[in-house]
């Protein structure tokens, strides 16, 4: 692709400039201080012991080795939580410490604190915890007649959606049954953080996560404090991808801190990391999609299927993005959606990059490439026939009203060259298996495969979603305060954008993300562009709106009058004529806002109700050479056309697009945790593969759509997810195409192309 | 404990000592939690991900994989080491001007890379580049914004025609 403009220097930069981040200096020097960097005197090392077990009766559990050790502070289990003991993101159902049973494999069962990580895992292993095991309940299709294996029962949520008329038939009918495996967001910086017992018998906590504001009400809670003594401050974030929306070691922390008296900090290795976050939850699916022999969609029935593991996390509100997008970006009249996610004792799943809408667009796209194929029919030319316009009623009867370019952005892409295919490759490292020479190019089977998504931007379903932000403008200089979790995806240089835009400030510092401001809402739900970039956008524009009727008031004149252009309120006639730099160092203005989306519905028995703000539509095409007999792959080319609403930094927007484009290629070909009667089988980068630069190929950006989405702060969609989603089955689809095989499970191992009996005329 | 051990170690030019050491102790930590040198990163600490890159004697290592102690006597360079305070190496430059930052959690280790290839091998095709980086897991980029930076370097470099630079 052509590079985005790169600006080199500069302080001040508008929207839609590539302005740098302004942590990026310091993260290319390495001062950047993450959340595993933290340091304090005197501070202690906290360990946590985790059930070997995925299904087990905890019998007894003696922590009198453990504290007998010298160098251990304290070791704590269940018995010390202070108050409630269980925490969740959405409905406290997980123990903070498990005390009768495990219900996962890595449950945590008790902590220790020590004077160095070495006597910390030392003291762990010393803790003798006796267990009756059971069989676990693996399968997520048993769960629900199966025995409960928690109080609340084995179905978490069951949700339908019936839209139309069920009983109608379509000429062509094509069915099929897909699966995914489970995905981990793998982020590269560990979870990690440090607490600090504070004076006022509170705590302070650094850590990283994607919503300060919601951890800070699961540690009061469990700490049984109130808010205003659990102060959390975001600690650098090393990624988040949704693994950090739930709760993982924040309240563990606090109680080493508090019991201590001391600062406690605690790593967890990368294999405990596997243990110690919710992943993207594997899915079954089943598909019939029904056409006129046009190709016209009439209806669509599925059935999802979610495995949510042990607790509920955001289980409920995945399933029901699973089903409201079942549909990809085409128009069904006539729809029947049923839709489950079910407990197991399976990992917890929850929140992932894209949101259960990776899955079911993994699904309906191999519908829509079978469903063109029994027609007859160009494959692009049917989704151009039944792609989403606005005005169209989604299958939950709500009418789009705001952008939706969902042709464009098929054209566009369908438009972008393809990738020459050489006589002969030579060089091992394009071709399918790398540098182990595995592969002879004769062999190899070149395919292409195309895709399209969309998913909801902000939370749905009724929820009173908002942010809060402060701008203050002192002496020319404005300063941000926000609790908007940055997380590696660039607020910190949006919030820096849309200050200098409305107030032509100079320059723009940030203040720490903490809890000392409201709420700012998850960093997830590609929402924070919108969310946070709105409250930022309304408190700068009330300081500007003070600003301008001071200078109204001083001079005599009406606010009509006044503008402020390149930080300067004048007078339209001009003869007014003052700096911000001269207004505020007479008198700081300082405004705090809080930014609501509109509200929306939540969904009725029939699933029906407007329960998204907006949407966001994405495509892909891959093309791949495959070698069949070996079943090995590589991916040659893959381009991408994404509409966006507006582009407020284009260098950072080709990182959300090149970033999310490699998790959705990394679920296509390498990336599951291996879960084997519950248990874990690869918690580890030597095993849990993730793409590297050499998987790789440079993305291809056919088209940026920009068409402002009414609403959204200078029209902008967040685009965090939408990337993700669409690339995971263009993937699998250029497999096929290459293969003849259905392929009808992600990730793709060699074995499903080299092994399989299942051809796709069969 | 036992098995405390006192011993120097050479980092970035200058003699420091670490007292009082556990034998088990990786280079690694050892940079990080006893001599106050956090850029060198730990996303596996198990050899696979290169965020904790360093040199050892000219050779890029992965610093979670070495014993500290087995580290005396060598001359060890970290991230700390490539510009002076408040500068930017050019392959750093590069990764700021390319948007080769996102999280930034694998750039210190990148970087590090990125200028011990540089070193070795100038003119490092697109491919070569991929696969010399092939270790240096990044979850955030896909890695495009990283080859963009590696050619702004190169380039650069070959451009400056200087060999010593940092
Ligand atoms: S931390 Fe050393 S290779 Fe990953
Ligand atoms: S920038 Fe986040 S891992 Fe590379």
């Amino acid at each position: 692709m052509s590079s985005p403009t790169i600006t080199r220097t500069g302080s001040s930069h508008r929207i839609g400039e590539s302005a740098p981040r302004p942590d990026g200096i310091p993260k290319a020097r390495g001062e950047f201080a993450f959340s595993s960097d933290l340091w304090a005197e005197r501070m202690l090392w906290g360990a946590t012991l985790r059930s070997p077990h995925p299904s087990a009766r905890i019998l007894s559990i003696d922590i009198s080795a453990a504290l007998a050790m010298p160098g251990v502070a304290t070791v704590l289990t269940a018995e010390d939580v202070p108050g409630l003991s269980s925490f969740g993101l959405e409905h406290a159902d997980q123990p903070v410490l498990a005390s009768d049973v495990v219900r996962y494999q890595g449950e945590a069962i008790a902590l220790v604190a020590a004077d160095h990580p070495d006597t910390a895992r030392k003291a762990v292993a010393a803790i003798r915890v006796e267990y009756e095991t059971m069989a676990p309940l693996s399968d997520p299709r048993i769960a629900l007649d199966a025995t409960p294996i928690h109080p609340e029962g084995n179905l978490v949520r069951h949700l339908v959606i019936r839209h139309g008329d069920l009983d109608v038939e379509g000429e062509v009918q094509v069915e099929g049954s897909y699966e995914i495996g489970m995905q981990d967001q793998a982020f590269l910086g560990p979870e990690s953080g440090m607490a600090i017992p504070t004076e006022d018998g509170g705590v302070e906590l650094m850590i990283s996560t994607q919503w300060l504001h919601v951890d800070r009400d699961q540690v009061a809670a469990c700490l049984d404090l109130p808010v205003d003594k659990v102060h959390l401050t975001l600690a650098g974030v090393g990624g988040a991808f949704g693994a950090r929306e739930d709760v993982s070691m924040q309240v563990h922390l606090c109680m080493l801190a508090l019991r201590t008296g001391r600062p406690v900090k605690m790593v967890y290795s990368r294999e405990e990391s596997f243990f110690g976050h919710v992943h993207r939850h594997p899915a079954q699916l089943w598909y019939r999609h029904h056409a006129d022999r046009n190709g016209r969609i009439v209806k669509v029935e599925c059935r999802l299927l979610f495995d949510g593991g042990a607790y509920r996390s955001s289980s409920a509100a995945v399933i029901a993005n699973a089903a409201c997008f079942s549909m990809g970006p085409y128009l069904v009249p006539n729809a029947h959606v049923d839709a489950t996610v079910v407990r197991t004792n399976n990992p917890t799943c929850g929140a992932m990059r894209g949101f259960g809408a990776v899955q079911t667009c993994f699904a309906h796209e191999a519908q829509m490439d079978k469903l063109a194929d029994a027609l007859g029919m160009d494959r692009i030319e049917l989704r151009l026939l039944n792609a989403l316009e606005p005005g169209h009623e989604l299958i939950t009867g709500q009418v789009i009203t705001g952008t939706a370019p969902v042709a464009e952005v098929i054209r566009t892409l369908a438009a972008h060259p393809l990738p020459p295919a050489p006589d002969s490759i030579t060089d091992s490292r394009l071709l399918p298996g790398g540098t182990g020479r595995t592969t002879d190019y004769s062999d190899v089977k070149r395919g292409i495969g195309f895709a399209v998504g969309f998913k909801n931007l902000c939370f749905s379903e009724g929820f009173d979603d908002f942010s809060t932000a402060r701008v203050r403008v002192d002496g020319g200089i404005a300063t941000v305060k926000c609790a908007c979790a940055e997380v590696g995806q660039g607020f910190v240089t949006l919030a820096q954008q849309i200050t200098t835009e409305i107030l032509g400030v100079e320059r723009v510092d940030l203040a720490p993300a903490d809890t000392s401001i409201g709420s700012a809402g998850s960093t997830s739900a590609s929402r924070q562009t919108w969310m946070s970039g709105g409250a930022v956008h309304a408190a700068a524009t009330a300081v500007r709106d003070t600003l301008i009727a001071r200078v109204a008031r001083d001079e005599g004149v009406d606010i009509t009058v006044l503008e402020l252009v390149d930080g300067v309120v004048r007078s339209l006639d001009g003869t007014i004529n003052i700096s911000i730099v001269e207004l505020t160092t007479a008198e700081p203005v300082e405004e705090e806002i809080e930014f609501h989306h509109a509200p929306t519905d939540e969904l009725d028995e029939n699933g029906q109700g407007n329960a998204h703000v907006s949407f966001a539509f994405s495509a892909h095409r891959a093309v791949t050479d495959v070698d069949p007999e070996l079943g090995l792959v590589r991916l040659v080319d893959i381009a991408t056309s994404q509409e966006v609403g507006r582009v407020l930094n284009p260098l950072q927007l080709t990182g959300q697009l090149e970033g999310g484009t490699a998790q959705g290629i990394g679920l296509a070909l390498m990336e599951e945790i291996i879960v084997d009667e519950s248990r874990v089988r690869n918690p580890s980068f030597t095993d849990y593969l993730i793409p590297t630069m050499l998987d790789l190929p440079d993305l291809q950006i056919a088209a940026i759509i920009e068409e402002p989405e009414p609403g959204a702060p200078f029209g902008a969609k967040g685009v965090g997810e939408a990337p993700t989603i669409s690339s995971t089955p263009a993937v699998v689809a250029a497999l096929r195409n290459a293969t003849g095989l259905a392929l009808t499970r992600v990730p793709v191992r060699p074995e499903h192309i080299a092994l399989s009996a299942d051809h796709l005329d069969d | 404990m036992s098995d405390l051990v006192s011993y120097r170690l050479n980092v970035n030019g200058q003699d420091r000592t670490v007292a009082d050491g556990r034998l088990g102790e990786s280079l690694l930590y050892v940079l990080r939690e006893r001599l106050g040198l956090a850029g060198a990163k730990n996303a596996c600490e198990q050899g696979e991900c290169g965020s904790c890159s360093v040199m050892v004697d000219d050779e890029l290592v992965c610093s979670c994989l070495v014993l500290a102690a087995s580290a005396e006597g060598r001359d060890i360079r970290t991230i700390e080491s490539l510009a002076p305070e408040g500068e930017l190496s050019y392959v750093q430059q590069a990764f700021v001007d390319a948007g080769a930052v996102q999280c930034g959690f694998c750039t210190p280790g990148l970087i590090v890379s990125v200028h011990d290839l540089l070193e070795r091998q100038p003119d490092a095709t697109d491919i070569e580049v991929r696969e010399a980086l092939s270790g240096n897991l990044c979850r955030c980029t896909g890695y495009g914004r990283i080859l963009e930076a590696v050619r702004i370097a190169a380039a650069e470099r070959l451009a400056d025609g200087s060999e010593s630079r940092a």
